[in-house]
């Protein structure tokens, strides 16, 4: 056992949406989304990174943990490779569909399972919904206080946290007792993953993948598997893999049993050719333009 | 037979006394959904010595205005908010509740939407009243809110709906739904209530606040003359300046510009900027992606001056001038002087 202080840093996988390439349209115009590359979300990336930071300034073990399909274990070997202590992948088919309520109270029951945290840090919002809400819905399932948007964290004294954050027109500084939440915006700037420890950790596995790497359709109870899981264990190469009962997360609660919203429809943006009047980019072309906007009152 | 639902409720942002826009925008979006649904349109707001700001609300059209005072709703701090705020939703149990998408809407809905255990929409560009069938479910569901908005990075439009218990809650974008003139004689009854806030939601502290002033607020500009990285550089962005000193207008930008270094981000259009509906707005060496055209699809006029004829954002555009922008733009400001 120790008795070091804790923090977790909540992470998501999403497809690169900032940016589509050609490639990724198709010829109607509309995303074709299996051509998008899966990334660290982006502003996970700034939390990891402040999380990283207080682990250099306090000694705080840093827990990485994620939520989706089991390929996410990229992202959190991602995390691994740039200084993260312990890594967790929430996986379970009853998962799927969640909307931000269900996926917030999944992450809640994580917390509580590892419990005797100091600070959680999320990234402000992911790139793939914007929505901005599982940190503050997060913060609510646990009880305690949230500050979002946050620049840069002052200090960190045995019950509080002193941070700076954005507001509108400007910013503040602010106190809030620990445990406390915090969202992160992209303000500070996340350090590549380190040459030593990417050696390291990229044989780090889950249990499904090493089943799947010792030839299993899925984990099983094998003594060959469980003594090399006993052996990527003890080089701390070992990523955990939580499901709903693991965590106690209660089935009516998570997926899409658990998201109050519901998608009635999606449409595709596809940009389709309007009544685009073209000018020509001459002396005449512009001329008459111009006269046009005048007279019908758009300018002048 | 069905209960009666409840009102349409906007939560009402304020910073020292002055009443957001956003929130103006989305009474006047409360009062169309509160006729359609034949509710009234209801504000919260919250804050310490603000009972004279309250008129504007119903002269935009509330019927009723509740308002809280208590020195611990200045300045915001998102606990105690949430408490008040849950507290009277649990008693009134509103239909609908909107918030602005703005930085203060963002913290506080999800919040607040968690503690009610309802559904949250974030960043709504649209909403409407509709019926709703859950094919998978099987339940259909009358008159409900049609929650409507980008995601995927702009790539996409889903039309959400919440089916859990009321109020259907929403944060929406500024500077999207229309503003109707106020109506000045108008009236209606302010309900004050008395705050009860615990010690727990008052861990918060605030230090110190400091506000930067804002070079420029563009959601109010008539004219917008807006230049991207085709512009080429800082030195060249003097152009972007002129045609806009020349036609009146002001400055915008694409992110793009912005992340150069070429002018400063309180000019950025788009996602991660502002919204803009000005009755003209040029955009020059602008490529368009979905994360800009979500900022300023809406411009009464568009003319987009691109040197390459696939840019897509002559796809949106009305006047769509394929050329150099350092040949187009002086010919422009050259045509605009010699008429006027």
């Amino acid at each position: 056992m120790t008795d070091k202080r804790q923090l977790i840093v909540f992470v998501k996988q999403v497809p690169d949406t900032k940016n589509i390439t050609g490639d990724a349209m198709t010829p109607e115009g509309t995303v074709n989304r299996a051509a998008l590359p899966a990334i660290f979300n982006p502003e996970d990336l700034n939390a990891l990174e402040l999380g990283l930071e207080l682990k250099d300034r306090y000694g705080f073990k840093v827990i990485i943990a994620t939520m989706g399909p089991p390929n996410a274990a990229e992202v959190l070997r991602a995390g691994l490779y740039r200084g993260a202590d312990k890594a967790i992948l929430i996986t379970d088919r009853a998962f799927a569909g969640a909307d931000t309520l269900a996926t917030s109270y999944a992450l809640s029951c994580c917390a509580k399972t590892l419990g005797n945290f100091d600070l959680i840090l999320c990234g402000r919002q992911a790139i793939d919904g914007d929505t901005a809400q599982v940190g503050p819905q997060l913060a609510e399932k646990l009880n305690i206080p949230q500050v979002c948007y946050i620049e840069e964290v002052e200090k960190v004294t045995k019950n509080s946290i002193t941070a700076r954050r954005s507001i509108e027109g400007g910013y503040e500084r602010l106190e809030s007792p620990l445990p406390s939440l915090l969202t992160v915006i992209d303000a500070n700037s996340p350090r590549p993953p380190a040459a030593r420890k990417m050696m390291k950790y990229k044989k780090a596995k889950t249990g499904s993948e090493l089943a799947k790497s010792l030839g299993y359709d899925n984990y099983t109870d094998s003594a060959a598997l469980a003594d090399e899981e006993k052996r990527l264990r003890e080089k701390n190469l070992w990523i955990h893999e939580w499901n709903a009962e693991k965590i106690n997360a209660k089935i009516e609660r998570i997926g899409l049993k658990g998201s109050p919203t519901k998608v009635k429809k999606i449409e595709s943006v596809v940009l389709t050719a309007s009544n685009v009047v073209s000018i020509e980019p001459t002396e005449a072309g512009i001329t008459d333009l111009i006269q046009e906007l005048i007279k019908d009152h758009t300018l002048g | 037979m069905t209960d009666k639902i409840g009102n349409v409720w906007v939560f009402i942002e304020q910073e020292g006394g002055k009443i957001a826009d956003v929130s103006l925008e989305l009474v006047c979006k409360a009062r169309d959904l509160a006729n359609r649904l034949n509710v009234k349109a209801e504000a919260v707001i919250l804050g310490n010595k603000i009972s004279g700001v309250v008129d504007p609300l119903f002269h935009y059209g509330c019927d009723n205005v509740y308002l809280i005072e208590d020195p611990a709703l200045e300045p915001f701090t998102v606990l105690p908010f949430a408490e008040v705020l849950v507290k009277l939703l649990k008693e009134h149990r509103p239909n609908i509740l909107l918030f602005g998408a703005t930085l203060k809407g963002r913290e506080l809905g999800p919040r607040v939407a968690s503690s009610m255990m309802c559904g949250l929409t974030a960043d709504c560009t649209s909403l409407r009243i509709d019926n709703f069938d859950d094919k998978i479910n099987k339940k259909s569901y009358t008159d409900k809110l049609m929650q409507i908005r980008p995601a995927f990075g702009g790539n996409i439009i889903a039309t959400i709906v919440n089916t859990w218990e009321d109020p259907q809650m929403v944060t929406v974008r500024e500077g999207v739904m229309k503003v109707s003139i106020p109506d000045t004689s108008r009236k209606g009854k302010l309900i004050k209530i008395k705050a009860e806030i615990s010690a727990e939601s008052k861990v918060i502290k605030v230090l110190k606040r400091i506000s930067e002033e804002k070079d420029i607020d563009l959601k109010k500009s008539q004219i917008i003359v807006s230049g991207g990285y085709g512009v080429g550089g800082k030195a060249n962005f003097k152009l972007i300046y002129e045609l806009a000193d020349a036609l009146g207008a002001d400055v915008g930008a694409s992110r793009p510009a912005v992340d150069a270094g070429w002018v400063d981000h309180d000019h950025q259009v788009g996602q991660t900027g502002v919204t803009v509906r000005p009755k003209l707005y040029i955009a020059c060496g602008i490529s368009g992606s979905v994360q800009h055209r979500a900022g300023m699809d809406e411009s009464s006029k568009i003319i987009a001056i691109n040197s390459d004829p696939d840019a897509p954002i002559l796809s949106i555009a009305h006047y769509g001038i394929v050329g150099d922008l350092n040949v187009v733009i002086p010919k422009m400001i050259k045509a605009f002087k010699a008429k006027v």
